[in-house]
């Protein structure tokens, strides 16, 4: 793969609802912020993938709102509705095709305009599945059980991440809900869908980010520090619940595999200093340290008692606070990349792990993190 | 099977009067925009800094230029035509879940003061008796709830 | 490509997606094995699911591969087609399956349509796509004195060469008059102007240049693509381009200027063999030649009426029967595609053009948006992306 690098990156702040912002005062936002980032005028863009969804944004055509906002105007522009990992992805195809120089990435979501499980039910199969109600969160209790009882993960294990993703959010100016708690806090909160609590759950948020992609030479002409793209998989598991074995994380090794073959890496547990990843709920954490090559199978709920995935730990893990605490959907995927760019240039503020060389984000698409995608990004080309 | 056999055990399944309720915001200028209308009857515009095109309805960013508007200038509650058609078709209206009554005039207007172009009801249905260029005038509801049908329709100021 | 058929109750969607990609696989002497990725879309409302990368899996081929879905209403098939090419140009996959679909019948067209629109400024008051077009025929006639029977000409050229397309969803044999006497849906558009609501779906496999030779069928190679999707608000695209600054229909004129400029087409009516377009309607077969670049403005109808664009003209237009015989609205632009790439392999049947070097593609939709494309018979140099 011919060097592509991060050159500017926008993020706003998560909030439970931002009601005086449309989705194009968010992306203009954000895209503001990308282009200051990097130094650029907009006319130094030169295209454009905005990312969407038509559910949550009850419209048809959702990415028709931001085309003014996200200054696509008189340029080539195109729409995936998906996390914003793979809206990323696809930026980095357009330049790796040679024919751009840069694009510019962005992405927008309000839950606070509509009814989340509503929309989320409607991932699932009309004739077969929707009828249950099953949506987000019941979907992923299945799923945590399933993934629980075939490895002893306790509900304990769990609730440490709430308290330390939670706790990490303090530093994070752009955070949602930073909260300072204890396991048996977590413990206390009340069963949303067994085995997951109140607090073993992400907020619903309003947001948007933004983030441009540059070839090397046009990365080069930039007064920015490069973080460069060094592996970029994805890889999409089957979809209906009993086609899966839902304790199983297959799929995410399977981009995790070919992420670290692009990056070059053999031993992501020595060679990553640092992982933001798409922590919707508690038990998510530890099935995809293990999915990432972190841990064996099994033993995500040993790494998270360990300690080592702390911020001071020897693999941070969502020192940003992650999804748990600001989960803006879509965005928060484009998000992990953003907090992971931020953390290898050295410009993550008070919640900055100290020498972040090589850093790993994560996306998902559909129902118990169905489709994943894995970013390797890197100070050095 | 024989195909008329097949097709009479085909399933299909109706997903009901369920729907998904959304409460989207106007933003700081289009909330503006519906206040005016609601409480005053009067319609605002937001002006471009850089090339000094008056969006109406209000906008936060102008797009060509890519450059954040904030002053909002009053425009007029007249205007002309800039096309128009008359819907004969039957359709069942989203916002309502119910037949919107039809024929209906239908036009695209452009404010006395305005750069870009409203949609909205003429208070006509013969299009032999609209034309590109007509005059119009707002004419508002009495009960205005902030919403662009706080806008009864426009009306042809020459026939 | 699936026949396309007003409504499919014998498959559900995952099954009518399985359908095309299994004839694509087929036509390409390639299993799922095979596949290095997946790109998918279609408009979320008009079947009511959301995730369709993920929920379509079982019928696209992607368990166990990358897909990804990209939607950007009218134009997403041509999306899908533009994707499928940036994914193979990025050197990270050889062969990369496209797939455009679309269940029309499995829902309100009009009202999905029209909540594509702003909720505060256009949804209370737009009437889906009938009027929105019809609000450009409207000005379209007012700018340049075209007719209504000039439109007329279109609607029955486009059903007459449906008449050799075996895909197609209309087989009618129209006369100028039946079109007149159809009934207005929306003032100056009559039924006999529109396209139908259609079930259909299309798959095309994306090779790179390493791989592209090693295909049963001679490969039919992409010279260039473009786009351009302007605006936000339903009344945006009406702006008198005339009278404001030159442009009349800046999407669609701005994508092929760049288009041309890039591939070095100079007289798109010489060099361009044969053009499957977007054409939703009917005036769009008169005032969409002109922005692409055939004739000057106002004289899309007498070059429509002297013939160029009938089967045996001089670039034979939508020899499928296009758009006016066939719209499940997310397949609409890759079967475009698809059409020329069966121009370009002499692999056409009845509706074959002879001796197709170069083929032009378009998409359309959303807010006037534009996507376009062309393809080859010989390999390029380099593409133009
Ligand atoms: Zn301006």
């Amino acid at each position: 793969m011919e060097p592509v690098a991060i050159v500017g990156v926008g993020m706003t702040e998560m909030r439970r609802e931002r009601k005086a912002d449309g989705y194009a005062d968010l992306v203009y936002e954000a895209t503001r912020k990308a282009l200051d980032d990097a130094g650029m005028e907009i006319g130094e863009v030169d295209n454009v993938v905005t990312v969407s969804n038509d559910f949550f944004d009850g419209r048809t055509i959702s990415s028709m709102a931001v085309q003014d906002a996200c200054g696509s105007y008189d340029k080539n522009v195109s729409t995936v509705e998906g996390d914003g990992t793979f809206g990323a992805a696809y930026g980095l195809m357009r330049i790796l095709s040679g024919s751009f120089g840069t694009t510019l990435v962005c992405v927008h979501h309000k839950g606070s305009e509509s009814r989340m499980p509503l929309i989320t039910n409607a991932m699932f199969d009309p004739i077969y599945e929707r009828f249950l109600g099953i949506e987000a969160i019941t979907s992923s209790a299945l799923q945590a059980r399933a993934y629980m009882d075939k490895y002893g993960i306790t509900e304990e294990q769990c609730a440490l991440v709430s308290v330390k993703n939670h706790r990490n959010a303090f530093k994070n100016p752009f955070a949602q809900l930073p909260l300072e708690l204890t396991v048996e806090e977590v413990m206390a909160s009340p069963y949303i869908a067994d085995p997951i609590k109140l607090l073993d759950c992400c907020p619903i948020s309003d947001g948007a980010s933004a983030v441009i992609l540059a070839s090397e030479e046009r990365a080069r002409k930039l007064d920015v520090k490069p973080v460069w793209v060094k592996g970029v998989a994805y890889c999409s598991d089957a979809y209906h619940l009993g086609d899966r074995d839902l304790s199983d994380v297959r799929a995410l090794e399977e981009a995790a595999r070919k992420a670290y073959a692009m990056a070059g890496i053999g031993d992501p547990a020595r060679k990553v200093d640092l992982v933001e990843l798409y922590d919707a709920f508690t038990y998510m954490e530890l099935m995809w340290l293990e999915g990432l090559g972190f841990c064996a199978r099994g033993e995500g709920g040993k790494l998270a008692a360990s300690g080592d995935t702390a911020a001071d730990g020897r693999l941070p893990v969502n020192a940003s606070g992650g999804c748990l605490s600001g989960n803006p959907v879509l965005v928060a995927g484009l998000n992990r990349i953003i907090e992971c760019a931020l953390q290898v240039r050295g410009d993550a503020g008070e919640r900055q792990v100290d020498g972040v060389k090589t850093a790993v984000a994560h996306g998902i698409n559909g129902p118990c993190g169905q489709s994943h995608c894995v970013w390797v990004l890197g100070g050095e080309k | 099977m024989a195909m008329a056999e097949e097709k009479k055990l085909l399933i299909t399944l109706e997903s009901g009067e369920a729907e998904q309720p959304f409460r989207w915001s106007a933003g700081i200028y289009g909330s503006r925009f519906l206040t005016e209308l609601r409480d005053n009857k009067r319609f605002v515009g937001i002006r471009c800094p850089k090339c000094g095109k008056v969006y109406v309805p209000p906008r936060r960013v102008c797009g060509p230029c890519f450059v954040e508007l904030s002053e909002l200038v009053p425009v007029s509650d007249e205007g002309e035509i800039v096309t128009y058609t008359v819907v004969s078709f039957g359709f069942v209206d989203p916002a309502t879940g119910k037949q919107k009554p039809v024929p209906y005039g239908y036009a695209v207007i452009k404010l006395d003061g305005a750069d870009t172009y409203l949609l909205h009801y003429v208070d006509e249905t013969d299009p032999a008796k609209i034309r590109v260029g007509a005059r119009v005038k707002a004419v508002f509801e009495e009960e205005r709830t902030g919403s662009m049908l706080d806008i009864k329709h426009f009306e042809l100021l020459e026939r | 490509m699936t026949k396309q058929r007003s409504s499919r109750p014998d498959v559900n969607g995952k099954e009518l997606i399985n359908e095309a990609v299994r004839m694509a696989l087929d036509d390409a002497g390639m299993t799922r094995k095979d596949i290095d990725a997946v790109v998918i879309g279609n408009m979320d409302h008009f079947e009511g699911i959301n995730y369709v990368d993920t929920w379509s899996v079982d019928g696209s081929g992607a368990l166990m591969k990358p897909i990804m879905k990209l939607t950007t209403g009218g134009t997403t098939g041509s999306t899908i087609a533009m994707a499928a090419y940036y994914h193979v140009a990025s050197g990270l996959f050889d062969r990369v399956l496209a797939i455009g679909w679309e269940k029309n019948s499995e829902s309100d067209t009009t009202g999905a349509i029209i909540t594509a629109f702003d909720p505060f400024w256009d949804r209370p008051i737009f009437a889906g796509a009938v009027a929105g077009l019809a609000l450009e025929a409207t000005q379209y006639m007012h700018l340049t004195g075209a007719t209504e029977e000039d439109a007329a000409y279109v609607a029955v050229r486009e059903r007459k060469h449906a008449l050799n397309n075996p895909y197609a969803h209309l087989h009618m044999n129209l006369t100028i008059e039946d079109v007149m006497k159809s009934p207005y849906l929306s003032w100056p558009v009559k039924m006999g102007d529109m396209c139908p609501r259609t079930d259909g779906a299309c798959a095309l496999v994306f090779a790179s240049e390493d791989v592209a030779e090693d295909f049963p069928q001679k490969p039919a190679w992409f010279l260039g693509v473009a786009n351009r999707h302007l605006w936000a608000y339903t009344s945006d695209p009406y702006v008198n381009q005339a009278i404001e600054n030159g442009w009349w229909f800046p999407a669609m004129e701005w994508s092929a200027k760049e288009l041309y400029d890039k591939v070095g087409i100079t007289d798109p009516l010489e060099q361009i063999d044969v053009a499957e377009l977007y054409l939703p309607y009917s005036f769009a077969g008169l005032r969409y030649m002109e922005s692409l670049g055939f004739c000057g403005r106002g004289e899309g109808p007498a070059l429509v009426r002297s013939g160029a664009f009938d089967m045996g003209g001089k670039c034979p237009v939508n020899p499928s029967g296009g758009v006016m015989s066939s719209n499940a609205i997310g397949a609409t632009g890759l079967i475009r595609v698809a059409e020329c790439v069966w121009q370009i392999q002499g692999r056409a049947g009845d509706r074959q053009v002879p001796e197709v070097k170069v083929a032009l593609a378009t998409g359309f939709g959303g807010c006037f948006w534009s996507d376009i494309m062309l393809l080859g018979a010989d390999k390029p140099e380099k593409v133009r992306g």
